[in-house]
């Protein structure tokens, strides 16, 4: 463990054989120029670390920063956008059921009117055709009825007549008259 | 510990030292400030290491980055919250200067671990101007931004009145121990696991012990890998720790 260390030179930190004496980290004849060249490389890496290095990776850090904040908020948007799209197609769903049962309702209910109007004016014919038939049926009777009258008078006449009596033709229609007014009450 | 060679095995010869020295890359002439030498070199493929990492790979600029590039924004996020974290936000503007601290000590020693090459950052006289360089900055900037309130650091507010001068003698020793304790850990760290893995390289010469030798120097080595790292991060963290000190002194 030699410690010779200041102002020597060169030689006395190596031995003759070409290995240390001591330690080189002591051998201050080889300071100087380590300071030198330690300088020289701390500028050197100081200079291109704060001009270039460090200036570009933080641009790439902020924009890919800010490429995450874009992309995030356009999927926000994206996203509501899905769902107002959602909101319109069941809305426009929901529309269209509503719409498809309106028609449907209106359909019936004009059919039904319809319906009810064929039906009123189906009604009405056959009433009027009852109430024509009613009348011809109160004609035909009314005729009979004469056609009864006339044939009544006629044989009570005719049976006058043969019995011998003299037929007084308003006397016998008045007979008939109230003999068959007397069967119809 | 220069040469210790034994009588009866004289194939043991132990240099653990030897990886330490600085000579000229060209020639053999004596080594003067602007010579180069292999600390030269090494700072130079430190420099390169840097470059090519955080300029070269960042290049492409891209959004989804690829895997050099997402390092370099590890590396970037790691020093840059440190310092936020631990400095304050008021000590970003210090982040270049740590970041270079960082980035050369981490290269300078990861560059040390390949076989035979020259660790800069083992010799004192580049880890005490590295701490000498932080201790100047946190005391000039301490002074600079908070004036004579700085002093309030050494005189501790919440102790007894009674305590307080003794407690200012020991703030300012430990103040002023920190330089040395910030270099010395660093280069002692590096030095000796290089030291402890070449003794150990040494008994490899021995045909029975080698296979041991071989598994300790793997041991070691991988041992090498987690110091390279954390004492890189030490020696930032602890720049922060000093800075916090000097934007806000108060206790």
């Amino acid at each position: 463990m030699a410690t010779e260390t200041t102002g020597q030179t060169a030689s006395t930190c190596v031995g003759a054989d070409g290995s240390a004496i001591g330690m080189p980290q002591l051998c201050f004849d080889w300071w100087p120029n380590q300071i030198f060249w330690l300088v020289l490389t701390l500028v050197v890496i100081y200079v291109v670390l704060s001009r270039v290095a460090l200036p570009r990776i933080s641009a790439v850090l902020a924009e890919r920063a800010g490429t995450i904040t874009n992309d995030i908020a356009a999927a926000e948007e994206l996203k509501q956008k899905a769902k107002e799209a959602e909101e319109a197609y069941q809305k426009a769903l929901a529309d269209a059921r509503a719409e498809a049962q309106r028609i449907a309702a209106e359909t019936k209910a004009g059919i039904q009117a319809e319906l009810d109007a064929e039906m009123e004016k189906a009604d009405a014919e056959i009433a009027a055709r009852t109430a024509e038939s009613e009348k011809a049926i109160a004609e035909i009777q009314a005729s009979a009825m004469d056609s009864v009258k006339d044939v009544a008078k006629d044989v009570a006449k005719d049976i006058v007549g043969a019995m011998g009596g003299e037929a007084d033709g308003r006397t016998v229609t008045a007979a008939v008259n109230a003999r068959l007014k007397g069967q119809a009450s | 510990m220069a040469t210790e060679t034994t009588g009866e095995e004289s194939s043991l010869v132990f240099h653990p030292m030897d990886q330490f020295i600085v000579e000229p890359l060209f020639g053999n002439g004596p080594v003067s400030w602007y010579t180069p030498t292999n600390v030269t070199l090494w700072m130079a493929l430190a420099v390169i290491g840097v470059i090519l990492l955080l300029v070269l790979g960042t290049s492409r600029r891209a959004i989804v980055p690829n895997r050099t590039q997402s390092i370099a924004e590890l590396a970037y996020g790691f020093v840059y919250k440190m310092v936020e974290d631990v400095a304050g936000k008021d000590a970003v503007g210090f982040f270049p200067y740590i970041m270079t601290l960082f980035m050369f000590i981490v290269f300078a020693n990861f560059l040390g671990l390949v076989p035979t090459a020259f660790t800069t950052t083992s010799h004192f006289a580049v880890t005490v101007l590295l701490a000498l360089a932080v201790f100047l900055t946190v005391t000039i900037v301490g002074f600079v931004k908070n004036g004579t309130k700085f002093l309030g650091l050494f005189w501790v507010e919440s102790a007894p009145l009674l305590l307080r001068p003794i407690l200012a003698v020991i703030e300012i020793i430990s103040y002023f121990v920190r330089p040395v304790s910030h270099s010395i850990r660093l280069a002692g760290n590096l030095m000796a696991g290089h030291a402890v893995i070449k003794v150990f390289a040494g008994f490899a010469a021995i045909a029975l012990v080698s296979p041991l030798s071989v598994l300790a120097i793997t041991a070691m080595y991988g041992l090498e890998v987690l110091v390279a790292f954390i004492q890189a991060y030490v020696f930032t963290i602890l720049t922060c720790v000093y800075l916090k000190d000097a934007l806000h002194p108060s206790h």
